[in-house]
């Protein structure tokens, strides 16, 4: 009656047959045979470009990687790499990598969204999912614009913006995409910038490598409907002077001449220049990204232009059990402590009787 | 003669409705009334009836909780119409429940209950016990308050706990009175209470009590007995539909080989699917509470996407937030099942309420030409092979299936004859793994399926999304034929679905002067009346969907060998629209919106109003 109970339990993987020894790949291994559709010009490219130079590096083979992503410009990504790929609807792209990833945690699965896909229509996903810290990678494309349909505010435009659903300027307060992050248990939390290609690829092999949810926001141009949206600090021009960079270990010090940096008084920080005033490097904040608590990092997260100088590169790492590794323990648990499911036994379980 | 000097009379069949405070434990006794009657041998079916409130403020009338158990030495179909017997635990569940009650049924009270403040709740000026208005009925006042405080005095436990026990003397008076065994209720105590022994004692000694009261004192002058029914021969168990909607979909993952993942947000009144599959890890199971109704099934899409079996579950409301990401399945065509269990609506409307207004929903709720297959189990015991067909369909022709079930199936139980496992269907899972021969949207010559290749699979790496796909290689397409060659592919995958579906089963004469249609729980009022009516001598015969989209392909035919069409459903005319605007038959709706299920007699009523050759409606 029972002969299904010897059964093999479900396995999750794909069928046998991968080749043991993957050959070598390129970039140009990761650039799928579909026509690139972005405007000419836009920041999508380089991160496009970036993301596509780094998975030969990271020696997963192509089959193993998924990007999914959501709606809007950036979530056209997935097209454009030569690996599995799941475009899928608006704000929702969490959910369909959290299900995959849950199943199958043998697979590198990245998240591509935007600031409208993952702070407005899917705010309630991105939450989640840090807070899970589901295995995978995601990245936003924060161009502060809607550009897919025309021009509209976003939840990371500034207040006042004048857009076409905004003639008299908005009077949305937007949201900080670090700070949601933080504020959601984000275990990797990192920002870089589209143009800044070195840095970005960095961040990426950074956010790859760490377990748990990577969460980076990568500030993007849209040369359409946000022109220049970033370039009072990221300007190759005064970048060293207004922005600041996160290097682990290290005192916060910027500007041309590496003569300024960011002290912390009290939970303030301070812009300073070394040397003046008896200020020293001693004096300076010296970045630690795996600070289990993650206050500094949402005071570094909340410091902007022109007030401050922008902080770049990664701002939290640190270690929690991720989701999919929790949830096949939990499974190897069950079956280690009732062996694996006998579905005869289950059907007869409580209470039965038999009628001659 | 008992050997207390009781007449003992023997009866056919005996409805019982348990009626009390939420806080009295009504479900608990009504469920464990019911297993002991199944495992007695009786054929048993029952229908919880219970506020969507936890507790509502105790004594009122919103705060009653009901469970109705009727149970036979033949096999039935339904709870009943009405009851025979009303145990009423206080006056707001006498005011609640005594309408249903037909005149000479035998009431049951607990006296003790009966104060003035209790009276005040429930919208009484007088003491319906001393009134007079009760004359009708055989009514037993029992103090079943003092009797049980009396037997737990030395329990150990306080006032309170004591109180809460109350449900067990009930209950033991129940089984004295229809002469059941306490055996199943004092296992079913001592695992459940096995850890804390004076509770477990307590309840032990109160149903004692309770079943000593009624074979001492005065209160029954005869108790009954309820011969076993001669069901088919095999092993029984009682089960719930929900339960057997998850075991369904355990017994179609290990039959498919693959692993099941359970994506959900808790509703009412499809949680206990979660519940059921959460504690099934041992399988493999894996369940996800997400955050939200549309995150259930994006993770659900997710997992099949990976090769897993993609499920979601959920009501109305849930099913309205889920309709974006269905499109997504039926654009991606991937194989996942939405497990819709039907309440009251429409918004919120009455959560533990029945209704069967969402069919359309799952038919239409969703932007552009979306056609999903659509299957519902008729009774409780059927939710679990309908569970296991709702994946067979998924997976053998890759499109999302509907599994459509409502909080009368959910929450009433009825035996199970437990099925032999190697007479479950098998089914078969094929991925795609030849790079050379692939591509994402080549179709199955039969099926118009398209190939299941997933994540993991050197050389099949490629895009699917939400966008129109180009026939054979899925890229993007915006070309018009193309979207005109893909919206009839997938429409005709749906409808291809026929020749894999059993034919529609008529029940009684193949042809006649009228067919009484029906889909999901309605099946046990409509067999009931219908069978009842033939044996009057009217020429109607019955048919019971299980496949709503697509029809099996006799349908059609079936329709045109009777003059007249009668479809009996818990909305306003949903299948009646279907059937009406396909085959052009000039059907009849009997309609209820009213969050209870069809009662047989309302049933019959209309099939003897719409017989040109009258039959007396029994």
């Amino acid at each position: 009656m029972t002969t299904e109970a010897k059964e093999q339990p479900p396995r999750t993987g794909p069928p046998a047959g991968a080749p043991a020894e993957p050959p070598r790949l390129g970039r140009k291994d990761f650039v799928s045979d579909q026509e690139v559709r972005w405007c000419p010009g836009c920041g999508d490219y380089s991160v496009l470009a970036q993301t596509q130079k780094l998975m030969p590096e990271l020696g997963i083979p192509r089959e193993n990687i998924v990007f999914i992503s959501g709606i809007g410009c950036s979530s056209r990504l997935p097209y454009y790499m030569n690996t599995y790929g799941f475009h899928g609807i608006h704000g929702r792209a969490p959910t369909i990598a959290t299900g995959l990833k849950a199943t199958r945690p043998d697979l590198h699965v990245w998240v591509v969204t935007g600031d409208g896909d993952a702070l407005s229509i899917g705010g309630n996903h991105l939450l989640h999912v840090l807070r899970r810290n589901v295995d995978l990678v995601m990245v936003l494309f924060n161009n502060r614009i809607y550009g897919l349909t025309k021009g509209q505010y976003s939840p990371t435009s500034e207040v006042g913006k004048r857009t076409k659903s905004s003639p008299a300027g908005t009077i949305d307060y937007p949201l900080n995409p670090l700070s949601v992050a933080l504020g959601a248990e984000a275990t990797f939390a990192a920002r870089s910038l589209d143009i800044d290609v070195h840095h970005l690829i960095e961040t990426l092999d950074r956010a790859a490598k760490h377990k748990g949810t990577s969460f980076v926001e990568v500030y993007q141009n849209c040369n359409v409907y946000n022109d220049g949206a970033f370039m009072e600090f990221a300007d190759k021009a005064v970048r060293p002077d207004r922005t600041v960079l996160l290097e682990q270990g290290k005192p916060l010090i910027f500007g041309k001449d590496r003569d300024q940096g960011i002290r912390l008084n009290g939970t303030t920080p301070e812009v300073v220049r070394l040397g003046e005033n008896g200020v020293t490097e001693a004096d300076l904040l010296v970045h630690d990204e795996t600070r289990h608590d993650p206050a500094i990092a949402y005071i570094l997260a909340r410091m902007e232009f022109p007030e401050y100088p922008v902080p770049m590169g990664v701002f939290r790492a640190v270690s929690r059990p991720t989701y999919d590794e929790l949830m096949e323990q939990q499974i190897r648990d069950a079956q280690t402590q009732h062996g694996e499911g006998d579905l005869g036994a289950l059907l007869s379980e409580g209470d039965t009787w038999v009628v001659e | 003669m008992s050997n207390h000097g009781h007449r003992v009379e023997e009866l056919d069949r005996v409805t019982i409705r348990f009626a009390g405070d939420s806080g009295d434990g009504m479900q608990s006794a009504g469920q464990q009334f019911t297993n002991t009657s199944a495992v007695f041998g009786n054929d048993v079916s029952t229908m919880p009836d219970f506020p969507a409130e936890i507790r509502a403020p105790a004594g009122s009338i919103p705060g009653v909780s009901a469970f109705q158990v009727s149970f036979s030495s033949h096999d039935i179909h339904t709870p009943g119409d009405v009851p025979d017997v009303l145990v009423a635990m206080n006056p707001a569940a006498l005011q609640a429940h005594l309408g249903d009650l037909p005149k000479g049924a035998t009431l049951i009270v607990n006296s003790d209950e009966f104060t003035e403040t209790n009276l005040k709740k429930a919208d009484y000026d007088s003491n319906p016990l001393e009134d007079g208005s009760l004359a009708g009925y055989r009514l037993v006042k029992a103090p079943v308050s003092t009797m049980n405080a009396r037997a737990l005095k030395d329990s150990g436990l306080n006032t309170k706990q004591i109180d809460r026990s109350k449900n067990f003397f009930a209950l033991g008076l129940m089984f004295w009175l229809y002469e059941r065994p306490l055996e199943p209720t004092l296992r079913w105590i001592h695992d459940r209470f096995g850890k804390n022994p004076e509770v477990a004692s307590a309840n032990e000694t109160t149903l004692r009590a309770g079943y000593n009261f009624g074979e001492t004192a005065e209160l029954f002058p005869v108790h009954y007995r309820v011969p076993p029914a001669h069901l088919p021969p095999g092993r029984y168990r009682n089960i719930t539909g929900n339960e057997a909607t998850a075991l369904g979909f355990v017994a179609a993952s290990v039959r498919s080989g693959r692993p099941l993942f359970y994506g959900s947000y808790p509703i009412t009144p499809a949680s206990d699917i979660l519940h059921e599959l959460a504690r099934l890890k041992s399988f493999g199971v894996r369940t996800f509470q997400a955050e939200d109704e549309i995150a259930a099934v994006g993770a659900a899409i997710g997992a099949a996407f990976g090769g897993s079996l993609g499920l979601t579950g959920t009501s109305g409301p849930g099913l309205a937030l889920k309709s974006e990401a269905i499109g997504l399945a039926v654009m991606t065509e991937l194989p996942i099942v939405i497990a819709a269990i039907q309440r009251s609506g429409p918004s919120t409307g009455m959560p533990t309420k029945i209704e069967q207004t969402d069919l359309l929903q799952v038919m239409f709720g969703r932007n552009g030409e979306c056609p999903v297959a659509v299957v519902a189990p008729a009774t409780p015991v059927e939710c679990f092979d309908m569970a296991i067909e709702a994946f067979r369909i998924a997976l053998r022709h890759m499109v999302p299936t509907v599994f459509l079930s409502d909080g009368y199936l959910a929450t009433g139980s009825q035996p199970w004859r437990l099925p032999e496992i190697e007479d479950l269907p098998r089914i078969e899972v094929k991925f795609a793994t030849d790079p050379e021969t692939f591509r994402p949207y080549e179709r199955d010559p039969d099926t118009l399926a398209r190939p299941w290749a997933i994540p993991g699979t050197p050389g099949l790496e490629h895009r699917i999304g939400g966008l129109e796909k180009a026939d054979g290689t899925g890229n993007v397409s915006y070309s018009p034929e193309n979207h005109w060659r893909m919206v009839r592919y997938r429409a005709e995958k749906v409808e291809r679905i026929a020749e894999d579906i059993p034919e529609l089963e008529v029940i009684g004469d193949e042809e006649g002067e009228l067919l009484v249609l029906g889909w999901g729980s309605t099946y046990g009022a409509i067999i009931t009346a219908v069978e009842r009516a033939r044996a009057d001598g009217a020429s109607v015969s019955c048919a019971h969907l299980r496949y709503l989209n697509p029809f099996p392909h006799n349908l059609g035919d079936v329709l045109s060998r009777f003059e007249k069409v009668l479809i009996p459903e818990l909305n306003l005319g949903q299948l009646r629209m279907l059937i009406r605007s396909r085959y052009l038959v000039d059907a009849k709706g009997l309609n209820k919106v009213t969050g209870r299920p069809f009662l047989t007699s309302e049933i019959q009523a209309e099939i003897g109003a719409m017989l040109t050759s009258k039959v007396p409606v029994s």
